[in-house]
């Protein structure tokens, strides 16, 4: 089975299947954090609308995992609030 | 104390339910739609001295700029600084050449003989005011005085005041006309209700119906031309605090001051309380078109993105647009209408509504109280359109009836 990395550890994923998913099977439930009071966010609507399981993907922030198919070549890492800290002035 | 109808219960109706209700008149705010669901809810919520050259303009946005502090820090004022999203944290205008800061220079100065609070940045200190704006500029002018509020949030706190002092406000009603009594005077508002026609009495009727403010006006038996200007506005997704100040490029003044039909574009950067940054302006005559132009979002993006490089990296999330509502002379209109005794106009503040939404409803509680005003009212006043001495115009089909006289399309 293929995998991606997350946060470092492997994660595997049938082809087809999204990042969500993937993490979802692998047991990981959350994996971003509420811009204001710190709350663990995943997949809600699954469906690409409600933007909850916002996830960074190679370096991109705000990425929904719900529609993002996953790929062997994936860098996958967890989100706190924006995923635009790095900007704050 | 009069019964006062205020139409629109967009910034500038709820501003003025807000000050006449604190007057003590028995005022009713109703609008067709919803609270701040017309241009109040298109624009950015910016609150400016520092795009407006001296006159007219500039005084009233003074005024206004000052009761919005007030509003804002004074917890008498009946209003909550969390209700209005209320940041008081200026603006920095930034030259993008050499010509153009000379230029900015020079508008600066006259703004400054007319008592307005700015400072020259040079080019190596812009930084520090904005860390993230391109290097290289010459340099711009800050200026402490501008402020931001939420726009739909701040009607809604001013009418919830309003409401305190004694005001009533209805959504869903659609005002078709006045009745007036053989002098002509004002006596009620006529709005369609179901299968008929309802009244509200009234001795004073205001206008402040914003962009569609021709259209009321018309309504009112007292026309005033007031036109629609289309902008955009783009919304990125939410971040932590990127821009400080409201940020602008000097052209944007020429533009707001501009007579020209075709588009017009400026770049005009601010983040807000939500963490969304909003990209303006742009300006096109084109009537009430709703159609999106990409070609207009394009480039507003990328004007943005010349300014504040690290915007690349950011995603849009919406694209919304407006009509900013505008009277040929670029003067909004405020004051009693000479030709329906009654008939009052608070309405073609174009882009600047939300700024001078306050002294808009202080000026008119403060002439109809009959008090000395803050700012010369003569050059806002509805007298400069139309003659006052000739009939007033007809609608066609209204009935006239024994003694009274019905303006409105369904009156």
């Amino acid at each position: 089975m293929s995998s991606f990395t997350f946060d470092g550890t492997p994660v595997e994923f049938r082809p087809g299947q999204s990042i969500g998913a993937a993490l979802i099977a692998a047991g990981i439930r959350s994996w971003r954090t509420t811009r204001i009071a710190g709350r663990p966010r995943g997949v809600f609507c699954g469906i690409g609308i409600c933007f909850d399981c916002l996830v960074r993907v190679d370096g991109s922030p705000n990425q929904r995992a719900c529609r993002v198919i996953a790929d062997e070549a994936m860098t996958v890492t967890s989100q706190e609030g924006t995923g635009h800290g790095d900007l704050a002035v | 104390m009069a019964r006062v109808v205020v139409i629109g219960a967009g910034i500038v109706g709820a501003a003025c339910g807000y000050f006449l209700a604190r007057d003590g008149h028995h005022v009713t705010v109703v609008d067709r739609g919803t609270i701040g669901g017309g241009t109040t809810g298109r624009g950015e919520g910016n609150i400016l001295v520092s795009d407006k050259p001296p006159g007219p303009e500039l005084e009233l946005a003074r005024w206004s700029g000052a009761l919005w502090h007030a509003l804002g820090a004074d917890p008498g004022s009946g209003v909550s600084t969390d209700d209005l999203e209320w940041q008081p944290k200026g603006g920095l205008v930034v030259a993008t050449g050499a010509e153009a800061l000379a230029g900015l220079m020079a508008f600066a100065e006259r703004q400054a003989s007319a008592g307005v609070e700015c400072a020259p940045v040079g080019g190596d200190d812009l930084a520090g005011y904005e860390p993230h704006l391109v290097p290289g500029l010459p340099g711009g002018v800050f200026y402490p005085a501008d402020q931001q509020v939420q726009p739909v949030r701040a009607a809604a706190a001013l009418l919830r005041a309003a409401r305190a002092f004694g005001a009533t406000v209805r959504c869903d009603v659609e005002v078709t006309g006045v009745r007036v009594d053989s002098g002509g005077a004002v006596r009620a508002v006529r709005y369609r209700s179901g299968d008929g026609v309802r009244e509200i009495p009234a001795e004073v009727v205001i206008n402040a119906a914003g962009t569609w403010g021709g259209e009321v006006s018309t309504r009112l038996g007292a026309p005033i031309p007031v036109l629609p200007r289309r902008g955009f506005i783009l919304v990125t997704e939410p971040l932590p605090q990127v821009v400080r100040h409201k940020v602008y490029t000097a052209d944007y003044v020429a533009n707001v001051a501009s007579g020209d039909a075709g588009l017009e574009t400026s770049v005009v950067v601010e983040g807000t309380q939500g963490g969304t940054v909003l990209i303006g302006a742009s300006r096109e005559r084109v009537g009430f078109d709703h159609a999106v132009r990409y070609q207009v979002v394009r480039l507003l993006a990328a004007q943005a993105v010349r300014l504040f490089p690290m915007l690349a990296g950011v995603s849009l999330m919406r694209v919304y647009r407006g009509f900013r509502p505008y009277c040929p002379d670029h003067l909004p209109v405020i004051g009693p209408d000479p030709r329906v005794p009654g008939v009052w106009h608070a309405c073609g503040h174009e882009g600047a509504g939300i700024g001078l939404a306050p002294a808009t409803g202080a000026l008119i509680a403060d002439l109809l109280a009959g008090r000395a005003t803050r700012v010369t009212p003569e050059p806002f006043s509805p007298a400069r359109f139309g003659d006052p001495s000739a009939p007033t115009p007809r609608v066609p089909g209204a009935p006239r009836d024994a003694g009274t006289v019905a303006w409105g399309a369904s009156a």
